[in-house]
């Protein structure tokens, strides 16, 4: 009974540290320039994707990841240069559209360079499970709560603790004040896209070895994501975190004790109850209106 | 300006009348039917995008809907095709109003998940119920009959869709300008000096958003009826996505707009078929494209221009 409870809360969590990378790639995207980025999913797709593709041409571990991580983060930067910052201002569903259009060409290159194989990728450091009462743990797990762990730390010591971070949150606050006190905003929209698009591959790479990879896997992964960073309140980088921990826990159980066939229906179920009782999400602020 | 909407009103006619004599076969017959079912769907969310200035990310599901309940009332239930068609029609307007009203209650870009959200978990349920909707596979869907006439042709079909495209450009040439429309437009433009104006918000968007849903599900049953068959990938996400763009692409508010945009979009997947393995992309650059260099569409964008140079 326990042993199965924490079984599932296991991999709920695993993939819900995905989701939190991902939720917090929409978030910095969302707080820099209001643009809801759904190509979000496809640089988790990226992560994956090239880990595979560099590990098998023989690179050493480390570096595979390495590059595995910043070629999405540039894609991602090349895509707010040709695509976002010359349309500045205009409205929100033409800014979505953008990034879908985004998502269909990066998907469709990768399609072509590397086939519509499924594609798996070794375990970091090995698979012989830990048994915790009753219930094993992967050490990839590990390996992912750790790092989604550490970049959360970072990221809030980046955002409270240096210039860099506190002149991206004042911009995220008011963009005209900000760049009234010198701050220039249109490298923050620059940053956000490189770090939101190299959280999201970090994700996509870590999340690799227990879930495979496919050209397609970057959709769903990616709602989900901004289906976490909804529940947690968009905008909030904590919300994101625990919104994403909560998507992949409450997937988990469900597929567990409900229905496994429908796994990947139960995070968007959870939009309805946020929506209608918490609409900013749980940890998003109160707005008011202007006329 | 109402005399040229109408004179537009008068070119969709006469192409739509003429245009079957122009085509050389039932491959491009079919085409023409396809532009025309999507052109319908497209007025119906460029309703609701274009005036009451919300995005559904899940119009795909009501379709979804229309279809599935044309598919299963009549095949497993015995129901006749039109009364299914209609349940569906209803059971649409119910969801969409229950999941509207509290959302428009807020204000921001809420509808766009609360309507991903619902589009997903549709196309979820027809993929699993096997047993009623043929899960991945499908299912086919009975003819269309009402009393003596089935509709078997695919010019009868394409003289259905024709009429029911003009009746509904029409529809909405007169929906925006009447005091409905007139307070959507008001809508658009300043929230709150409409409401100050008397115009209840919350019930002129949640009314467009139902009716741009019936719209979607009636669509959907004529699209299964026609086609024969039904597959999930009608209330695909991707689907979804396909007919925002159609709105965006062709110009958001504008009627004229949709027409273009459903064409366009529904001809370009098969213009770029010839480009194996490379449409996806093509696509997307496409809409990156189109989005970058006219972010207000084609229709207001080149009207803007013409107006200018003359």
């Amino acid at each position: 009974m326990l042993a199965q409870f924490l079984q599932f809360l296991f991999s709920g969590l695993t993939v819900g540290a995905t989701y939190a990378l991902a939720a917090l790639g929409f978030t910095l995207i969302y707080n820099a320039s209001h643009v809801i980025n759904f190509a979000q999913g496809e640089f988790i797709m990226l992560g994956g994707m090239l880990s595979v593709y560099f590990t098998t041409l023989g690179l050493p571990l480390p570096v595979a990841l390495a590059l595995a991580t910043l070629i999405p983060a540039l894609v991602g930067v090349t895509l707010e240069k040709i695509a976002i910052e010359p349309v500045k201002g205009a409205e929100t569903v033409t800014l979505i559209i953008i990034t879908i259009g985004a998502s269909l060409v990066i998907r469709g290159l990768v399609q072509i360079w590397l086939g519509k194989g499924t594609f798996s990728l070794a375990p970091f450091s090995g698979d012989t499970p830990i048994h915790i009462s009753g219930a094993t743990l992967m050490p990839q797990s590990i390996w992912v709560m750790g790092i989604t762990l550490c970049i959360v730390a970072l990221l809030w010591y980046f955002f409270n603790c240096t210039r860099h971070g506190k002149a991206m949150l004042a911009t995220s606050f008011n963009p005209v004040a900000a760049q009234l006190v010198g701050i220039n905003t249109s490298s923050v929209l620059f940053i956000s896209f490189a770090m939101s698009a190299g959280l999201g591959a970090i994700g996509g790479i870590l999340i690799t070895p227990i879930t495979l990879t496919s050209y397609d896997v970057g959709i769903m992964l990616g709602l989900k994501g901004f289906v976490a960073a909804v529940v947690g309140g968009l905008g909030n980088g904590l919300g994101a975190v625990v919104g994403g921990l909560m998507v992949g826990i409450f997937e988990a159980m469900g597929a567990g004790y409900i229905s496994s066939a429908y796994k990947d229906a139960i995070p968007f179920v959870l939009i309805f109850p946020t929506l209608f009782f918490m609409p900013r999400g749980l940890f998003g602020g109160k707005s008011t209106d202007r006329v | 300006m109402k005399k040229n909407a109408y004179l537009g009103l008068f070119v969709v006619i006469l192409i739509l009348a003429v245009l079957p004599k122009f085509l050389p076969n039932n491959f491009y017959l079919d085409l023409a039917i396809r532009m025309c079912i999507n052109a319908v769907i497209v007025l119906g969310l460029n309703l609701l995008i274009g005036f009451a200035g919300q995005i559904s990310l899940g119009h795909a599901g009501f379709i979804g809907i229309g279809a599935y309940a044309s598919a299963i009332l009549p095949t497993h239930f015995g129901w006749h095709p039109v009364l299914a068609m209609a349940a569906a029609a209803l059971l649409t307007a119910f969801i969409a109003a229950i999941v509207a009203k509290p959302i428009f209650k807020l204000k921001g870009h809420y509808l766009a998940m609360a309507t991903l959200g619902l589009g997903i978990i549709i196309n979820i349920i027809v993929r699993n119920e096997a047993s009623l909707t043929g899960g991945p596979d499908g299912m086919p869907v009975p003819a269309l009959s009402i009393g003596q006439f089935e509709f078997d042709s695919e010019k009868q079909w394409y003289w259905l869709f024709a009429v029911l495209l003009v009746f509904s450009t029409w529809a909405s040439l007169n929906l925006i300008d009447s005091p409905f429309g007139r307070a959507l437009r008001a809508l658009h433009g300043s929230e709150i000096a409409a409401q100050v104006a008397g115009v209840n918000i919350i019930r002129y968007k949640v009314s467009i958003f139902v009716i741009s849903a019936v719209f979607a599900s009636i669509m959907g049953s004529l699209t299964a009826h026609y086609v024969g068959f039904v597959t999930p990938n009608i209330a695909d996400f991707f689907h979804s996505i396909e007919l925002v763009t159609m709105v965006v692409i062709g110009g958001m508010a504008s009627i004229y707009g949709s027409l273009l945009g459903a064409v366009l979009l529904t001809a370009l997947p098969q213009a770029l078929s010839s480009f194996e393995g490379w449409e996806t992309v093509i696509f997307g650059c496409v809409l990156m494209g189109c989005m970058i260099f006219m972010p207000r569409g084609l229709v207001p964008t080149l009207a803007n221009r013409f107006n200018k140079g003359a």
